[in-house]
């Protein structure tokens, strides 16, 4: 029997369809990109300007950060086409992240809950 | 052993996951970045946990200029999508393009790295040196790590680009950089928390 | 592409070096565990020497230091873990119907960046003494400690923990991915569930180690003020860091060998185990408390009330799926025709001796009465209780197992035994009494103790409990060497359920000749009972595809002790020597492509007697 050679370049078309939704795609990253750069403005510009009040632009910009890292992981790096357990794995790995996050901000000490 | 639907030199549908070794790594991967989030949330705990601590030294306030900051993010953001690209044209078969957009991430990548140094630097000048306080120490551990993920970063995809840069695309090399490029993404990801975290609410919050 | 099996031709020790064999690998790690599992037994009967009368002269307050920091390190980095990955490795792939494991050049990088590191850390004793801050290396103690001791905890730990990492992941992706045909996630057998959960701990808890010894590090060799509060820096951060991976890091010793017992006693009452799904769930339940309650190592640090409230419920909830397991080991037992053979003794003695742990863990678990124990021989009686009485005898019930399948030659039952009652009263005696040394208020991890406290007799028989258990421990040394002639009935020697049992002893370096078809949880035992006894195959007999051996793993790992050296040191050209050579070897391996051989069907026809 042979066997496959994976330092063989590989020839040939991808099928028509796959041809479309590969332009498809292209299309739905760059109108994401187009939104990314939209939403970091915006939190750069509630920083930059003195109007917009802190006690809102705080959560707001962690949201807009928020919104922009699901884009990134859902749209760029495509984390449903794989196994599920790549989102059991990423998810677990935010939970813990949070939670590491959260205690070193209010329990080091400094003020007793 | 699972390779069975591969016709030779054939390409097919998603060429870094047509074989078994191609599944393993994609997987692999990204259970790493599942590991790598909890490495970057224990920097940012602890910046988080002394980024008032500047104990006389310069803070964020005295430091940090939005508009480099601002053109960072755009380059890292952009070589995020010059690298999407990429992947689309291997996709395609189109093996030239990809290297061609695979370039283009390494110069932008090269371009942030630039900023970053230049950023240091001038803020070495302004008194924030490493053992000057928590809060620097902090600063440039975490942002630091993060610059050094980039510098691994440039230096893995230089490194695929020169190695295959005649031999077109293969069920080998296909694999390899599709997971150089999802490095990359999650470069990204890190600095949107970084921008908005350190920068951002270094500076309004 | 080479179609050679030149490999076969290498010398043994070449062979061995550059295996990326997951069997081989796996016999490493138990043979580098066992060795560190002796040194770190030397240390602790030096410990309980210098305590067996008060005020005893045998070791110095900095060696005493030293020894305790380097037994708990070692016991639980280099002895405890490496010996479950020993199983991990050898066993799994064989469970699942693998031939392979997904990275084989990682699963090798793994195993030397542990044998590396365990030799770094070990290496301090030679150096002007090893760390002295306890093996959690609490800052400031940590952070001024004198010498270079702590560096090389630091670097050592750093080296081998990076091996942990990549090992996980390997099981992981193998498991996910590698799986027989049939085999779906709820038939694989529970200690490969436990492998993966386990795995899923350690991906997430080690980066917070990296990034806690890094702080420790900078801190001490790069002048950085993370801990330095003069500078404003915060040691409750680095507490916090070493507990979130420190705490699922008791659930990574426990869980396997929770998940070893849970193939022993089914296998020896002759029964399917009872509630499989529920075992499977509490596994989970229990991999996710892991990370909610790591403050419970921190109640007397000073955070506030609610916040001890909150994780003192949370460690005791960890008590129901504990609870759910224990009653599933004692109904699969229930009705059976029980074997005692010396593996499922060891495991029947763990349900008893682990309860104890879990009953002195929810009475440490109250917060308040916390304040009582923390620091004292009590504490030291509870996780001796939960890691010897649990992982320690889950690793000699799985050695004594799995040992057929592993070398081809079975124990003696007979000296086994033996060494199963000297070590299980040795244990008890030495830790049992601990429990009360402790409520009479003797701290831990101090040299030496006052005459006339009431503390003379208990540490005495603490003390002799321990020469007990070192004594049973060389009768195992010994039954490993005297036992070699056993090579009867050694391909299924309990009538095991799992397939492992299916394959040849010494199993054939593919494992499978063809990949086993898997119709049933405890897939051996369904074609036993349903089928003809063999494995159905779920693919014709065809060439088998292997990797390449390669000595990079090695090359890599030194050129990551040599940057650790060039730290512990403070030398930039070290670090810079250690790092250019890892960082060429890894481009190597990046540039060079290896698809490995493929071994022809004639040559498996040959193995298999038919050719």
């Amino acid at each position: 029997m042979s066997h496959v050679d994976p330092s063989a370049p590989l020839e040939g078309k991808p099928t028509k369809e796959s041809e479309r939704n590969l332009k498809r795609e292209s299309r739905t990253q760059l109108v994401s990109f187009i939104f990314m750069i939209f939403i970091t403005s915006t939190a750069f510009l509630t920083v930059a300007s003195d109007i917009v009040p802190t006690g809102f632009a705080i959560p707001f910009i962690l949201l807009l950060a928020s919104i922009q890292v699901i884009m990134q992981l859902y749209v760029f790096m495509h984390m449903n086409h794989g196994s599920r357990w790549i989102n059991v794995m990423m998810w677990a790995g935010l939970f813990v992240a949070a939670m590491t996050v959260a205690a070193l901000m209010i329990l080091i000490g400094v003020t007793k809950y | 052993m699972a390779n069975e639907a591969i016709q030779p030199n054939v390409l097919p549908q998603n060429p870094e996951k047509a074989t078994l070794e191609g599944r393993n790594k994609y997987l692999g991967f990204w259970f790493f970045l599942g590991g790598e989030t909890v490495l970057f949330a224990s920097l940012f705990g602890t910046y988080l946990g002394l980024r008032n601590s500047y104990d006389g030294g310069p803070g964020p306030q005295d430091l940090f200029h939005l508009d480099l900051v601002f053109i960072m993010t755009m380059l890292l953001l952009t070589s995020s999508l010059t690298s999407v690209f990429a992947v689309i044209n291997m996709k395609k078969g189109n093996f030239k393009k990809m290297l061609t957009w695979m370039w283009g991430t390494v110069i932008l990548g090269l371009g942030f790295l630039g900023f970053e140094i230049y950023e240091f630097v001038v803020y070495y000048d302004q008194g924030l040196g490493y053992t000057v306080s928590a809060f620097a120490s902090s600063f440039y551990t975490l942002v630091g790590t993060h610059g050094a993920h980039v510098t691994f970063g440039i230096a893995w995809i230089i490194t695929l680009l020169i190695r295959y840069r005649k031999t077109g695309l293969t069920l080998a090399n296909a694999p390899k950089f599709n997971t150089a490029v999802l490095y990359w993404h999650f470069i990204d990801v890190v600095w949107v928390f970084i921008f908005t975290v350190v920068y951002l609410l270094g500076v309004g919050g | 592409m080479s179609n050679s099996t030149a490999a076969s031709k290498k010398s043994v020790l070449y062979d061995w070096l550059t295996t990326v064999d997951h069997k081989k690998i796996g016999i490493m790690y138990f043979f580098g565990g066992l060795f560190f599992f002796t040194i770190a037994g030397i240390e602790a009967m030096l410990m309980r020497i210098q305590l067996m009368f008060p005020e005893m002269g045998f070791v110095g307050e900095q060696t005493f230091n030293e020894l305790l920091t380097m037994h708990g390190t070692t016991m639980l980095f280099l002895a405890a873990m490496p010996l479950f990955f020993a199983f991990m490795n050898f066993v799994v792939p064989l469970q699942i119907g693998a031939r392979d494991v997904a990275f084989p050049f990682i699963n090798s990088l793994g195993l030397w960046l542990f044998i590396f590191g365990g030799i770094i850390l070990n290496i301090s004793w030679m150096t002007g003494g090893g760390p002295d801050a306890g093996w959690t290396a609490y800052t400031p103690l940590s952070t001024t400690s004198g010498g270079h001791g702590v560096d090389y905890y630091v670097m050592g730990l750093q080296v081998a923990g990076a091996g942990t990492l990549m090992s996980a992941i390997n099981f992981l992706v193998t498991i996910v991915n590698m799986r027989a045909p049939g085999m779906s996630m709820m038939r694989m057998p529970l200690f490969t569930w436990t492998t993966f959960v386990t795995s899923m701990l350690i991906l997430f808890a080690f980066p917070a180690l990296t990034i806690g010894l890094l702080l420790i590090m900078l801190d001490r060799i790069f002048g950085g003020a993370f801990f330095d509060v003069a500078l404003g820096g915060n040691v409750v951060i680095y507490q916090h860091l070493f507990w979130i991976f420190g705490h699922p890091e008791v659930y990574i010793l426990i869980l396997p060998a929770f998940g070893i017992f849970s193939e022993v006693i089914p296998t020896f009452a002759k029964k399917r185990l009872f509630g499989y799904t529920a075992m499977v769930f509490a596994t989970m339940i229990i991999g996710f408390l892991g990370f909610m309650v790591w403050a419970h190592h921190m109640f007397t640090v000073g955070m506030g009330p609610v916040a001890n409230a909150i994780f003192a419920v949370a460690t005791m909830a960890i008590a129901v799926p504990t609870g759910i397991k224990i009653f599933n080991w004692l109904l699969t037992l229930w009705g059976g025709r029980i074997k005692f053979t010396t593996a499922n003794l060891f495991a029947l003695a763990f349900i008893p001796s682990f309860v104890l742990g879990g009953v002195t863990g929810v009475q440490l678990a109250m917060s308040a009465a916390d304040y009582q124990f923390h620091d004292t021989y009590f504490v030291v009686a509870h996780f001796h209780y939960v890691i010897i009485g649990g992982s320690v005898l889950g690793i000699f019930s799985a050695t004594f197992y799995w040992w057929p399948k592993m070398f081809g030659y079975r124990l003696s039952e007979t000296l086994g035994k033996w060494f199963f009652w000297l070590f299980l009263i040795g244990f008890h005696l030495t830790f049992f009494v601990q429990h009360f040394l402790g409520l009479m208020g003797m701290p831990r991890r101090v040299g030496s103790y006052l005459d006339g406290q009431g503390l003379n007799e208990m540490n005495f028989i603490s003390s002799m409990g321990a020469f007990l258990m070192g004594f049973a421990f060389i009768l195992l040394v010994i039954n490993v060497l005297v036992s070699r002639k056993n090579t009867d009935n050694v391909q299924d020697p309990w009538d095991g359920r799992t397939l492992e049992w299916a394959t040849t002893s010494p199993v054939q370096e593919y494992n499978f000749a063809q990949t086993p078809l898997v119709r049933d949880l405890d897939a051996f035992w369904y074609e036993k009972m349903e089928g003809d006894g063999r494995m159905k195959a779920a693919e014709p007999l065809d060439d088998i595809h292997m990797p390449n051996g390669s000595i990079l793993p090695i090359f890599i790992s030194l050129g990551f002790s040599i940057l650790a050296f060039g730290v512990i040191y403070s030398q930039w050209w070290l670090m810079i020597v250690g790092g250019v050579f890892m960082f060429s070897m890894m481009f190597i391996r990046s540039i060079k492509e290896d698809h490995g051989y493929h071994i022809p069907v004639s040559e498996i026809k040959k193995e298999k007697g038919e050719g």
